[in-house]
């Protein structure tokens, strides 16, 4: 077997040191009905590199690939271009065979790294602080609600509507278990925001209000507001982010006076890979709640000789140390993940990350304009960046992307896919148009869109 | 045998100042040991790597006034001093495919390319969550095989493919196993935990809104079964116990400890974090396990890449398996595949909800179904079965010179575990770790687990020869030797490295988590 050294001289040699005469004299404290008498039933034998390829290479034939066609798709997950030079370095071994660098003086490398991803982050989100990452964006935003709980010690959460729904049900699904009460609502169907009704939810109880930016219908809104009623109230404002590119064109979080910003960080070097690994992102805009925060912290400091050098710190918050009383459970994070987020994220640089972003808009624009003239189809958002809802004239969403792609083109998401059992957003679609987009694409889905609402009753 | 090394180093050639000498460099290099500076001292907000159109700032805009107005304060590099600046950075820290990496518990094994490769291909790669699922029929299906061989291989009916890693899997075990008693009505309070256990498993309770009691250990290292039965009430929900456990001993009484769980109306958790080192031997399911996580990452070879992305499914009982975490997978009559998701209202069944956005790791679930093809049933076996034989050796071949407290309870799984007893002249464990750096190894996990005094923990996994094996023995026994006879030098290693050893206390106390300037 090609990825096992021992040979069978060198199997008998070790276990004569043992003093053991067979390898299952190793395994005597297994109990005698748990033992099997030769390989598992059921699977095959081992395989060669070709054959595995095979075997690998017919699953991904099955799937209609993104960059193969027309691809609109967002809601959580976007495609992004990711330069070659990214997947070079993240297939470095030093990189991808490290663990988390619990021996600093031979991680410096993964330690900086860490250091320079964290401040990015904290700087795109206009934050103080940023930790080493979490799972993805919607284990984050629990991990952001947790933590409201723990500074206010409040238990209850304001939801809005118009949060990824699939962000909503993680809280939702942990609230369940640790006894907090989570107040959460449908997205209304208007150009603008609710945030009136959002505010108004918002009471002396709570903890904190979970607010998306661009929200799930793609929608941007000046968040300052509310972070003023919040902390009118004593809570904080958790602002959810599933698009870092939005932030290379619009106001941060941090700006508008969110207390915690977290987010998806999976648009810049890590592609869409069905949903994961992805990146979760996490920040706090002011320092003072930094001992509080879940997951690795990196941080500076100086070696015996006085050399600059990075260590994990500030574990006492951490599940190793703290055991049951630790800020979260949490313990790998996306380490590699990050890695690929930073590279992108200093091949782009300030102006690069600007740039991306108002190309993301321009096409977004193009594509709104040209869809709305589509017969039967109207763009709900006054504002957005490069995600959008449209309207369909009371066609089903849901069959008019399957009919879409069945036609060879990836339209979007429809909402009815996100809120299943809501009539009132059965008609609605998500666009989103990255600068993968090309014009064409963007003809090819209105003339497709036109056809396919034709033909569907 | 037990000669220092090969390379001829020898204590005595430290200087007398204990500092590594040679003269001073301009640039603070050491030839190919190469110093990097930050990013942020390096970057230019002006340079960009990636060409892309200029931005018009008359262009029209529909961002509803929200324009940014300040600069965000990043800043960029041209391609080629990105891969400069991240390729000499990667070259300060240590991976598997440099040297011996026996980080106990951790399962640092070889890492296969042809995994790497098979992740990449487009349509696993470049396919989007959400897309309609007669578009992804394929990623639907990697799901079902890699969750068929894990069940195969556990003898569990069912599994939960969603969590992202090792402690998110236990929290999906522990949250199967809150909604179960909740089903019935059962309000329980409290889990048990060995003194013994990784700590993710009290922080992974106590997250899920129960109160957590420790059960001690034996002197042996096993679970107190005497202790553990005694506790058993109508109050405890249910058990976490690491098989093989954190002393790198199999828990031979797992069996009657899940009856009498299962007998006083409790579920029973295994921490599968050490799976690797029975897999194809033993199938947790003939112990009474209900739920266990199995990290993808040690057992079926994905690369821990410097702090994850991990991997955690959890294989359940049939007692479990109604409550799983949406979404999942069943295959229809006519052969598709489709999600179970919220709205399946019917066949979602008492699920206890959505722990993650998607549908899991999946681009670790291609990584581990490829590991899993290329071994087969036979080959994991072997993997077990030398991991475990690799161990042993490791044991038997230091016991005479390191305190092995577990070592006469009989063979240990695939880790061994030692105690610092007996060292001299106040050196430590740590400083043993770190003059293993200095040696060219990643030091054994320290310190872990608790009931140990100076724990070490060193785990080989099957990947290593036995020539490799051998000269990691020889460096250690010497490093050992310089504890035990106080060798003082020993207390400012690691000499060799790209940094001595940090500040850690200087590093919490006045915490600088970016860059400022």
């Amino acid at each position: 077997m090609r990825y096992l050294p021992l040979t069978d001289t060198d199997r008998q040699a070790m276990l004569a040191k043992i003093g053991a005469s067979t390898i299952d004299d190793l395994f005597v404290d297994v109990p005698e009905i748990a033992r099997l008498d030769g390989p598992i039933h059921g699977l095959p034998m081992h395989a060669s590199e070709m054959a595995v390829e095979r075997h690998m290479k017919a699953l991904a034939a099955k799937n209609l690939v993104a960059g193969e066609v027309p691809f609109f798709l967002g809601a959580g997950a976007y495609r992004h271009h990711v330069p070659a030079s990214v997947d070079t370095i993240i297939q470095r071994g030093e990189f991808l065979t490290a663990y988390t660098p619990y021996q600093p003086e031979i991680a410096q490398g993964t330690l900086q790294m860490l250091f320079e991803f964290q401040t990015q982050v904290a700087r795109l989100y206009g934050c103080a602080v940023a930790n080493a990452s979490l799972y993805d964006g919607s284990t984050a935003c629990w991990e952001a609600v947790a933590m409201a709980t723990r500074v206010t010690r409040r238990k209850r959460a304001v939801l809005s509507g118009a949060l990824h729904p699939h962000y909503a049900q993680v809280v939702k699904t942990m609230a369940h278990f640790t006894g907090d009460t989570i107040a959460d609502a449908l997205p209304a169907i208007t150009p603008e925001p609710d945030l009136a009704g959002l505010m108004a939810r918002i009471d002396e109880d709570t903890a904190c209000v979970v607010v998306q930016y661009p929200d799930i219908l793609g929608r941007i809104a000046d968040l300052a507001p509310v972070a003023e009623a919040a902390h009118a109230k004593g809570a904080l404002l958790v602002v959810v982010n599933t698009e870092p590119v939005a932030l290379g064109a619009c106001r941060s979080p941090g700006e508008m006076g969110a207390d915690i910003v977290v987010g998806e960080g999976q648009s810049l070097g890590v592609g869409l890979q069905f949903g994961g690994p992805y990146l979760g992102l996490f920040a706090v805009r002011d320092a003072k709640h930094v001992r509080q925060m879940p997951g690795r912290l990196c941080g500076e400091t100086v070696d015996a000789e006085g050399k600059r050098g990075f260590v994990l710190t500030l574990s006492t918050r951490e599940q190793h140390i703290r055991r049951e009383k630790a800020t979260s459970n949490i313990c790998t994070n996306s380490g590699l993940c990050a890695l690929a987020f930073t590279v992108h994220m200093t091949l782009l640089g300030e102006r690069g990350l600007r740039e991306l972003a108002a190309e993301n808009h321009r096409l977004a624009c193009l594509a709104a304009d040209r869809l709305a003239k589509v017969p039967g189809v109207e763009v709900l958002n006054t504002a957005f960046f490069n995600e959008f809802t449209l309207m369909l004239g009371g066609k089903p969403a849901r069959e008019i992307i399957r009919d879409l792609a069945d036609r060879g083109v990836l339209g979007g998401v429809s909402l009815g896919r996100l809120y299943p059992g809501v009539a009132a957003l059965e008609h609605a679609l998500l666009v989103a148009v990255t600068e993968t987009a090309t014009e064409e694409d963007i003809e090819r889905l209105a003339q497709e869109l036109e056809a396919s609402i034709k033909e569907t009753v | 045998m037990n000669a220092p090394n090969t390379s001829g180093w020898k204590p005595e050639m430290i200087p007398a100042d204990g500092m590594h000498s040679g003269p001073a460099t301009v640039t603070g290099n050491r030839g190919l040991m190469l110093e990097e500076p930050l990013l942020f001292e390096i970057g230019r907000a002006d340079v960009t790597g990636v060409d892309l159109p200029a931005v018009d700032a008359n262009a029209p805009n529909r961002l509803g006034g929200l324009a940014r107005s300040e600069a965000i304060g990043l800043v960029g590099l041209t391609e080629p001093e990105t891969v400069r600046h991240y390729t000499r950075l990667s070259r300060q820290n240590y991976g598997i495919d440099l040297g011996f990496f026996p980080l106990g518990s951790c399962t640092m094994k070889h890492n296969p390319r042809l995994n790497e490769k098979m992740a990449r291909l487009p349509g696993f790669a470049d396919i989007h969550p959400l897309a309609p699922q007669n578009a992804v029929q394929g990623a639907l299906e990697v799901i079902h095989q890699l969750g068929h061989w894990l069940c195969t291989l556990t003898g569990m009916p069912a599994v939960a493919m969603s969590p992202k890693a090792g402690a998110h899997g236990e929290l999906c075990g522990i949250l199967a196993i809150r909604a179960a008693h909740e089903a019935r009505g059962d309000a329980r309070e409290v889990v048990l935990v060995p003194e013994s256990a990784h700590g993710t498993n009290p922080a992974t309770a106590a997250f899920a809104g129960y109160r957590v009691e420790d059960i001690p250990a034996t002197p042996e290292g096993r679970v107190d079964v005497a202790a553990l039965k005694a506790r058993l009430g109508p109050d405890v929900a249910g058990v976490m116990i690491t098989n093989p456990n954190t002393c790198g001993l199999f828990e031979k009484d797992f069996r009657e400890i899940a009856d009498a769980v299962h007998e006083a109306g409790g579920y029973v958790y295994c921490d599968g974090a050490n799976f690797n080192a029975i897999v194809g031997k033993v199938r947790p399911g003939d112990l009474g396990v209900d739920a266990m996580h199995i990290n993808l990452h040690k057992t079926f070879s994905t690369p821990h890449g410097g702090g994850g992305p991990g991997s955690g499914p959890v294989v359940l009982s049939e007692a479990l398996a109604p409550f799983a975490p949406l979404p999942f997978i069943r295959q229809g009559d006519s052969g598709e595949f489709y999600l179970v998701e919220e709205e399946n209202r019917e066949e979602r069944g008492p699920s206890f909800g959505r722990m993650t956005a998607f549908h899991g790791q999946m681009g670790m679930f291609t990584r581990a179904l490829t590991y899993m093809l290329s071994h087969g049933a036979d080959g994991l076996k072997q993997v077990a079965e030398d991991a475990v034989l690799n161990a042993n050796y490791i044991l038997r071949s230091m016991e005479d010179i390191l305190h092995a407290p577990f070592g006469a309870s009989g063979p240990c799984m695939h880790e061994a575990l030692f105690g610092d007893r007996d060292f001299a002249g106040g050196l430590s464990t740590l400083d043993v770790a770190k003059g293993l750096i200095d040696e060219g190894y990643h030091p054994m996990t320290v310190y872990f687990p608790l009931v140990v005094h100076g724990a070490m923990l060193v785990e080989p996994t099957e990947t290593e020869s036995k020539a490799a094996i051998d000269q990691f023995i020889a460096a250690f026994r010497s490093v050992v030797e310089r504890a035990l006879a106080g060798d003082d030098a020993l207390k400012q290693a690691p000499y060799y490295a790209p940094r001595r050893r940090l500040d850690e206390t200087g590093a919490a106390r006045k915490p600088k988590l970016a860059f400022e300037g």
